[in-house]
């Protein structure tokens, strides 16, 4: 009886799990692999013929290469941020975990409300037209970091506090300058917590879709999140082209999830157990 | 070196007076420098310029101040209130249905059941996904006709109302879909609160002879309770901030059935309206500030007397 219980409650626990998450992504593929007539009737049917690829080329070519040029914006606009993120969040995590000052108090109050404030947009599209930075890559890129260091720096001072103090000490009476005994002693050991930074805010970073559309109007430099947004009134009659560029974005955040599926999990449950 | 002395000390100084001959800091106050330009430039100096451009009709060239009469309109039309409810009551349905679903998953996912690693990924995954793919992918799903969902619900006999065509349906629709793309962040929460819950209190339990439903409510539902506070107060600030969904889904419609306010602060600036826009800022932040500071409190406040 208990066995049939127990195994009953895994088989429902399955065939759940397979109706509600696993059937729209078997609906994004099968969407993908048909072709313009049979997409159009929107049902969850098998794909008469393989046209994966010709909707693949036609997605990508479409409006003079929109979609490689988005992905190439989207590659660079997520190493940057997140090579800029690690480095500075580690530097203010570092500083504020090691040395207590009066001012700890007053930045610890910035951290949180950068968590919680919603960013006020239009006076910082007021403010990056000002610096010249405004619709450009590198002006998204610094946004990115500004809205991101918040989380890196907790994550980075609770990671910190594990680390003896007697590390930095033995390196500073070896006569370590202080930039040395950073960079060259310490950041190497939070090598763990930098690949949860790495990709938790790579993944954030690449599937943002609200900063770009403010920040980064215009089709030159689109991100891979707005053409599916510009495709979306485009390809209103061709699913099975929005469905393959659907397709073709979640390729990034599969392979991530893949390979780092705990460090994401480990980073995202971060205080969940000291609260 | 000297350089390093002199930067090192001089942010150490000003918090507390150093002996001239003392070595430099091995914490530098410069390090902070980096981070503190970025973000005191691209956050806190716009949202400290929002209180005042809130205040005004703005060009983005020039502004005329007209005290609070952004503010006024906010209440005042129709739409614009319906924005802000509609953001409470999204914040609200989400958090809740996540802090439900997310709980019992976890509990589920932390028993011995079966292909445990297959559920866990499967539930997971869509958190990493696209929220702009997911809208649009629902939207299909629940188109009133021709949609899955009710292709499926036709077919057990139940005909399927149209889930974002109609008003009265379409902020709940929406709220789903960020349920489903957005409870497996409160489930592995919740596991890694359930996990670090020592196994001595379900010894005691047992020896006592709770039964699975005590089990739960008297050992595991207070042990990961913060766990809990977590889950609220992210997937709630979540809500009241969300956009990019509701945008895909269904651009605040229909009508202004499913706007927020963010999607509120969206269209007034595509429209040109950029001190309404701003103030629709101002709202949202005094929204959050009013809502969140005082849950906080309060489930911190329980916390302790436990």
């Amino acid at each position: 009886m208990s066995l049939v219980r127990k195994y009953g409650l895994s088989v429902l626990a399955i065939l759940v799990s397979a109706v509600v998450f696993l059937i729209p992504f078997a609906f994004i593929i099968m969407m993908a692999f048909k072709d313009r007539t049979q997409a159009q009737l929107l049902d969850f049917s098998w794909p008469q013929g393989f046209h994966l690829w010709t909707n693949i080329v036609e997605v990508v070519t479409t409006r003079n290469w929109m979609l490689l040029t988005a992905f190439i914006n989207s590659s660079i606009l997520t190493v940057a941020s997140v090579t800029l993120l690690v480095i500075f969040a580690a530097m203010v995590g570092f500083v504020l975990q090691r040395r207590k000052t009066r001012f700890n108090g007053l930045i610890e109050f910035f951290i949180l409300a950068g968590l919680m404030i919603p960013p006020a947009v239009v006076p910082t599209i007021w403010l990056l037209q000002g610096i010249g930075l405004f619709g450009k890559l590198h002006g998204l890129i610094l946004v990115e970091v500004a809205y991101g260091l918040p989380f890196s720096i907790l994550l980075y001072r609770a990671f910190i506090a594990t680390i003896p103090r007697e590390l930095d000490e033995a390196a500073i009476i070896d006569g370590a300058r202080p930039f040395d005994v950073f960079f060259r002693v310490i950041l190497p050991l939070l090598w763990p917590v930098t690949v949860t930074n790495i990709v938790v805010q790579s993944v954030a970073i690449f599937n943002d879709f609200t900063n770009p559309l403010y920040y980064l109007p215009g089709n030159a430099n689109a991100t891979v999140q707005l053409t599916l947004y510009n495709f979306q009134s485009q390809f209103n009659t061709s699913y099975n082209l929005l469905f393959t560029n659907i397709a073709l974005i979640t390729i990034p955040p599969l392979v991530v999830f893949l390979f780092f599926n705990r460090q994401i999990v480990a980073g995202m449950t971060a205080g969940a157990v000291k609260g | 070196m000297s350089v390093m002395t002199q930067t090192g000390t001089a942010g150490a100084g000003a918090a507390a007076p150093v002996p001239v001959l003392k070595r430099p800091s091995p914490y530098p106050g410069w390090f902070f420098l980096p981070a503190a330009i970025i973000y005191g430039l691209l956050f806190l100096l716009p949202t400290v310029a929002s209180l005042y451009f809130s205040l005004t009709r703005w060009t983005l060239f020039n502004s005329t101040f007209i005290g609070l009469d952004n503010f006024a309109q906010f209440l005042r039309e129709p739409f614009l209130i319906k924005g802000l409810i509609n953001t409470v009551i999204y914040a609200v349905v989400t958090s809740g249905l996540k802090v439900v679903l997310g709980l019992l998953l976890a509990v589920l996912l932390t028993s011995q059941i079966a292909a445990r690693g297959y559920l866990r990924s499967v539930v997971f995954f869509p958190v990493l996904v696209s929220t702009v793919g997911v809208g649009i992918t629902f939207t299909v799903l629940m188109h009133p006709t021709n949609g899955m969902i009710n292709e499926g619900l036709a077919m057990l006999g139940i005909k399927g109302p149209g889930w974002l065509t109609n008003p009265s349906l379409a902020l709940y629709s929406v709220a789903l879909v960020d349920v489903w793309k957005g409870v497996g962040l409160a489930t592995v929460i919740y596991i890694a609160g359930i996990v670090a819950i020592p196994k001595d209190y379900y010894e005691a339990a047992r020896i006592d002879g709770a039964t699975k439903l005590q089990n739960f409510f008297y050992v595991t539902l207070p042990l990961c309770r913060p766990a809990t506070v977590t889950v609220i107060i992210l997937s709630f600030i979540g809500g009241l901030r969300t956009f990019d969904l509701i945008w895909a889904m269904t651009r605040g419609g229909p009508g202004f059935a499913s706007d927020t306010v963010a999607s509120v602060i969206y269209k007034q600036y595509q429209a040109g309206f950029y001190g309404l826009s701003t103030a629709g800022n101002v709202v949202l932040f005094a929204l959050i500030a009013v809502l969140v500071v005082p849950l906080t409190m309060l489930l911190n406040r329980r916390e302790g007397h436990e």
